[in-house]
């Protein structure tokens, strides 16, 4: 008769498990972060909602200030960051420190994927099988939990990480980051927006993540002369959204062609440094994400 | 995933992993007590499913690099990503090993550079030279990168 074979859990003289090859690798982000005091992302449900030019410009407004700040782009697939902050390859690497971060004129520390790819190029993924359909999800994954763990990001005050659109985005950066300090959501008023942003919140509060609060973009576009607003939608979709699920509505930020242009040409610090009434909003937002500020 | 020596009830170490280039792998375990080999053997989908994972089937033998995944993983990453590091560490690269680390492309060069730092350094090597490349090469499973 044959003997009973031991079963997997009864067998372990040997460990080199691969999931305990991925926990030590997810236990290097912690490590790395321990010198960063504060973690917060930006996100929204909704592309195209200036969720990156937000991230870009709080950090700017954070590093202007003197914060020490660094930027996670984790939009892998539409990296922006690098171009709105004038920053370019190539990056510097220590063998034994990680990679060092790209440092805009503020001194802002950036990793984008920007950084890594040729111009132009879309990001492609080695595929010996064409079925990447598979394991895409965690070569993403894989490369932002790299951003975190192979950078050396030095001390920070605080790092901002940009999240790509999605709902679920912020959950998979909580869970790649149990240590998140919270998020700033980014809508614009219209309801297509709203929409994908209240699916987003609505995952965020069923699984306790922390809201600093929400960012209303393109309230209105400002005239160049007066200042007027003149309203881009009819819905007041940040109003609502605030309301709806009791977070704060930090601030309404109109369209601004000077911003959107110093975007375009990587000069938001020169931006902001011409000051001005929305550069002030954008630090009064920096403000509530840098140590000190308020969280829920 | 283990494997048991059910004839010794042992469990079976791992011996040395292979990646021939084809996106297949071949992973060797040896049982401690009576010395038999079985081989793993995997098709691409599943060496794929694995590797995306950054982890290596058997433990791994060095630190993983900088952004190894990424640059082992992205077909589309800039030569002019990164700034050729200057030499570090107690490991000296000969004329010849450093001639042909600068085949290598230089996406993956320092990810490279650091496997083969940390081979030579592991075994007490203090100079890198194309015979201990060729050897790492064989004995990290490296043909395939």
């Amino acid at each position: 008769m044959t003997p009973k074979i031991r079963t997997y859990h009864e067998v372990d003289e040997i460990e080199s498990s691969l999931p305990g090859q991925v926990a030590e690798a997810e236990g290097r982000v912690g490590a790395r972060l321990a010198s960063v005091e504060r973690i917060v992302g930006v996100m929204s449900g909704k592309g195209g909602v200036g969720k990156s030019l937000m991230s870009a410009a709080i950090a700017a407004s954070l590093a202007r200030a003197g914060r020490r700040v660094g930027l996670l782009d984790a939009d892998l697939n539409g990296p922006s960051a690098a171009r709105m902050l004038g920053i370019s390859a190539p990056l510097r690497e220590d063998e034994a420190c990680g990679v060092e971060p790209a440092r805009s004129a503020s001194g802002v520390r950036l990793m984008s994927m920007a950084l890594l790819l040729d111009h132009d190029a879309a990001l492609r993924w080695k595929d010996p099988v064409d079925a990447g359909f598979v394991w895409r999800g965690v070569q993403e994954r894989e490369a932002v939990r790299q951003f975190f763990a192979d950078v050396d990001w030095g001390a920070l005050d605080v790092l901002i990480v940009d999240l790509p659109p999605g709902t679920q985005r912020l959950a998979e950066l909580h869970g790649l980051v149990p240590d998140l300090d919270g998020a700033v959501a980014v809508t614009i008023p219209g309801r297509a927006s709203v929409d994908a942003v209240a699916r987003s919140l609505d995952l965020a509060r069923s699984r306790g993540l922390p809201l600093l609060g929400l960012v209303e973009n393109m309230s209105g576009l400002a005239c160049d002369e007066c200042g007027a607003l003149t309203p881009l939608y009819e819905a007041e979709g940040g109003v609502d959204l605030a309301a709806r699920f009791d977070v704060e509505l930090i601030a309404r930020l109109p369209f601004d062609r000077r911003l959107a242009a110093a975007a375009d040409k990587g000069a938001i610090d020169e931006w902001l440094e011409g000051g001005g009434r929305l550069a002030e909003e954008i630090a009064r937002i920096a403000s509530r994400v840098a140590p000190g500020g308020e969280r829920p | 995933m283990k494997f048991l020596c059910v004839d010794c009830d042992r469990q079976m170490a791992f011996e040395e992993r292979e990646l021939p280039g084809d996106g297949t792998l071949a992973a060797v375990f040896r049982c401690p007590d009576c010395d038999r080999m079985t081989a793993m053997l995997t098709n691409p989908m599943e060496t794929q499913l694995v590797s995306s994972l950054g982890v290596q089937v058997g433990g791994r033998t060095v630190p993983a690099a900088n952004f190894e995944g990424i640059r082992s993983e992205v077909a589309t990453g800039s030569e002019e990503a990164f700034v050729e590091s200057p030499p570090s560490g107690p490991v000296r690269w000969n004329t010849d090993a450093v001639e042909r680390l600068s085949h290598v492309p230089s996406f993956v060069r320092g990810m490279v550079k650091k496997i083969y730092n940390e081979y030579a350094k592991e075994r007490g090597i203090e100079e890198m030279t194309p015979d201990i490349m060729d050897r790492a090469r064989s004995d990290l499973g490296l043909e395939g990168m």
